[in-house]
């Protein structure tokens, strides 16, 4: 089986450009607090969730936008939720840590981890209820340390859950570097707790989505879990503003009132010289990490997405064009709303 | 006097005791990019970040204390520790009872709290009623930078475990980081005494379970703690206006509760008001009216709480949060009687 190219590209152009236009919205003020986007993660959510289908569920976490995105929830009603309106998804009391569409059985959470128990318990209903279907749980690398999410794959294993653990690694928890503070290699712990495992290309949507072929596969038949792992590049950062990219984009206005403070701790007392030295190269490499994140435009899944487009350049534009204004119709809606004081 | 800001304080009075205490090590989530300088003058060895495993730190801080370290351990968010709650709830309350008294749990848990940015409801809760709950435990949440630096000295020399909430609106970084990030055009009710001010030159440590009387008044009394310290004293000063003398008590200590200052002043105005920002139901202003009652102090009684999940719309979340209206409405029906 091959994916169809279209299809995909339109999921992923429509994340990105519905990701766009919430983040033009959160710069103008009209979303309050943190916004974690799945930009550069388009390709792993496309190649998974085009095999998800009705009965099937999914367990989110705090970056939940593009997998209801392309699940077909109304952009509209997701737009008034980050802006809080009452007409949202959720009436504007959850946000976008907090998003639930029953009719797609999809749920959320903030609390890093929290989609693995999510997903086994869908799968467990779906064990009872609706044989056949399967819960998806979406999580970064850095919740693999969480021990939630760990019981999660043993427990799957053990009763056979139709799960498929979708890991999109960046290889960074919130700041740090996941390679410090993870021991072992991901996909020999899932292996140990019993799971099927995958790495993939996570900017090749192509290539996830035919590993997550074989995991809906083999979880529909009862053949249990799989752990799919699939790296991917945030160039937003943790979230919008991302603290680490501010220093990187205007170093002069964001390192000002830092520097004078972390130049007194590197040259007065507490550790060693040789220790100091050591964290302040450990800072300068994450400001280097994050620079280096930035630049590294040319591995766009949106844009490897469309160069493998077979389709003409005009019948490209068109479903652009449609996109676009998909979009647009859906911001004007909530501006709408927002102006009639909902 | 000097002046300092909330989390100024909080990282002045850290760097004078790491600098004179080798024992006392950080480690969190991230702590390397929160708490940068400390994490550059100590080194990583003292300043570690964690991976994401609440669970798994929090549990070791508790025996890591029992085995000579003082560890200050950060749970980023205080809605967070749920996920790792068993540590302080099963762990490093007993400890003291269970070892006969013969052992003890040094360690400082530090989290942010609060709401009033609007980020929802699984991150702007203060849940120190619920950790106050049980026995072994300490909880403190300072409302302005002298009480922040006062407390967390008495935190860290503690001979048990204390959890040392800061208020996300006090300090500026998680205003910074968590609401603006970068950006100008949105505001915040912050009170500008809780986010910078006085110090004092030399810093001591200020005695957990001691209250602060900030205002005296005849005709009724507020108590509360945080940022809600700061909107009682803003409805005090309207409610002068209005010829009612209101005081007003920090509690600064949620467990040990000074219960000795708030029935003073109860039993003096015959009124009482609790504002928290905490869940109303099964918490510390509860906790308070059955400790007057069981004195046999016959006051009145009003709360102005939490009194469901916060909600994300920041319009809504305003009503939810106690706010000024809202002290001002209880207490003036209270005062009426």
């Amino acid at each position: 089986m091959q994916p169809n190219a279209e299809v995909l590209y339109r999921q992923m152009y429509k994340s990105r450009r519905f990701e766009e236009a919430v983040t033009q919205l959160w710069s103008e003020g009209r979303i309050s607090a943190e916004m974690h986007l799945s930009k550069g993660e388009e390709a792993i959510i496309a190649g998974v969730v085009d095999h998800v289908t009705d009965g099937d569920a999914m367990a989110l976490e705090h970056r939940g936008t593009a997998p209801l995105v392309m699940r077909g929830v109304d952009l509209a009603l997701l737009i008034k939720e980050f802006m809080g309106l009452e007409d949202g998804l959720c009436r504007g009391m959850g946000g976008h840590m907090h998003l639930f569409s029953p009719e797609h059985l999809a749920a959320s959470s903030g609390i890093v981890g929290a989609s693995g128990p999510a997903a086994c318990g869908f799968a467990f209903a779906a064990q009872h209820l609706r044989q056949g279907k399967v819960a998806v749980a979406f999580f970064g690398e850095g919740a693999m340390n969480q021990g939630m999410l760990m019981e999660s794959i043993n427990l799957a294993g053990a009763w056979s859950l139709p799960v498929i653990f979708v890991c999109k690694d960046n290889g960074t928890a919130i700041t740090t570097p996941s390679a410090e503070v993870t021991a072992g290699d991901l996909l020999t712990r899932a292996r140990g707790l019993g799971a099927h495992a995958v790495s993939v290309d996570g900017s090749d949507a192509s290539e996830v989505w035919r590993a997550a072929h074989e995991a809906f596969a083999r979880a529909r038949q009862d053949g249990g879990p799989t752990f799919l792992h699939a790296t991917c590049v945030h160039p937003d950062g943790h979230l919008l503003g991302d603290p680490l990219l501010r220093i990187v984009r205007k170093p002069v206005r964001e390192l000002k009132s830092r520097v004078a403070p972390l130049m007194k701790a590197a040259t007065t007392g507490g550790s060693s010289l040789s220790e100091r030295a050591a964290s302040l190269g450990s800072i300068v490499g994450m400001l280097g990490r994050t620079s280096k994140t930035q630049k590294r435009g040319g591995s766009d899944p949106v844009e490897q997405q469309r160069q493998r487009l077979s389709i003409s350049d005009a019948e490209r534009t068109d479903l652009e064009r449609e996109v676009d204004a998909e979009v647009q119709e859906a911001v004007a809606a909530a501006l709408r709303s927002q102006e009639a004081g909902r | 006097m000097k002046t300092m800001t909330f989390a100024g304080a909080i990282e002045d009075v850290l760097t004078k005791a790491m600098s004179e205490d080798e024992r006392i090590v950080i480690f969190g989530e991230d702590v390397h990019s929160i708490r940068m300088n400390l994490f550059t003058k100590f080194g990583e060895m003292r300043v570690r970040p964690t991976p994401i495993s609440e669970s798994a730190f929090l549990g070791a801080a508790v025996t890591a204390s029992m085995a000579g370290l003082r560890p200050i351990v950060e749970i980023m968010m205080v809605d967070f520790i749920a996920v790792a709650v068993d540590a302080l709830v099963n762990h490093a309350a007993k400890l003291q009872v269970f070892s006969g008294g013969r052992w003890k749990a040094p360690m400082v848990v530090r989290a942010s709290c609060g709401g009033g940015y609007g980020d929802g409801g699984q991150h702007e809760q203060s849940l120190w009623g619920w950790l106050a709950q049980v026995p072994g435990m300490k909880v403190v949440v300072p409302s302005n930078p002298a009480d922040a630096g006062g407390l967390m000295l008495s935190a860290i020399e503690d001979e048990g475990p204390v959890v040392y909430l800061e208020h996300k609106l006090l300090a500026d970084y998680w205003i910074d980081g968590l609401a603006d990030g970068g950006r100008t055009n949105l505001d915040y009710d912050i009170p500008e005494a809780g986010l910078r001010g006085e110090v004092p030159r030399t810093w001591e440590p200020i005695p957990i379970g001691e209250a602060n009387v900030l205002r005296d008044g005849e005709d009724l009394t507020m108590v509360s703690v945080g940022v809600s310290v700061h909107r009682c004293l803003e409805a005090a000063a309207r409610l002068a206006e209005r010829g009612v003398d209101a005081g007003v008590i920090d509690l600064r200590s949620i467990t040990p509760l000074d219960t000795d200052t708030v029935c003073r002043a109860a039993e003096k105005t015959g009124r009482l008001l609790v504002v928290d920002e905490d869940y109303k139901h099964f918490s510390l202003s509860g906790e308070i009216a059955a400790v007057v009652m069981e004195t046999g102090i016959a006051a009145k009684f009003a709360r102005v709480c939490v009194e469901d999940t916060i909600p994300f719309d920041r319009r809504r979340e305003a009503q939810t949060l106690p706010n000024v209206a809202r002290i001002l409405e209880a207490a003036s029906a209270l005062a009426e009687h």
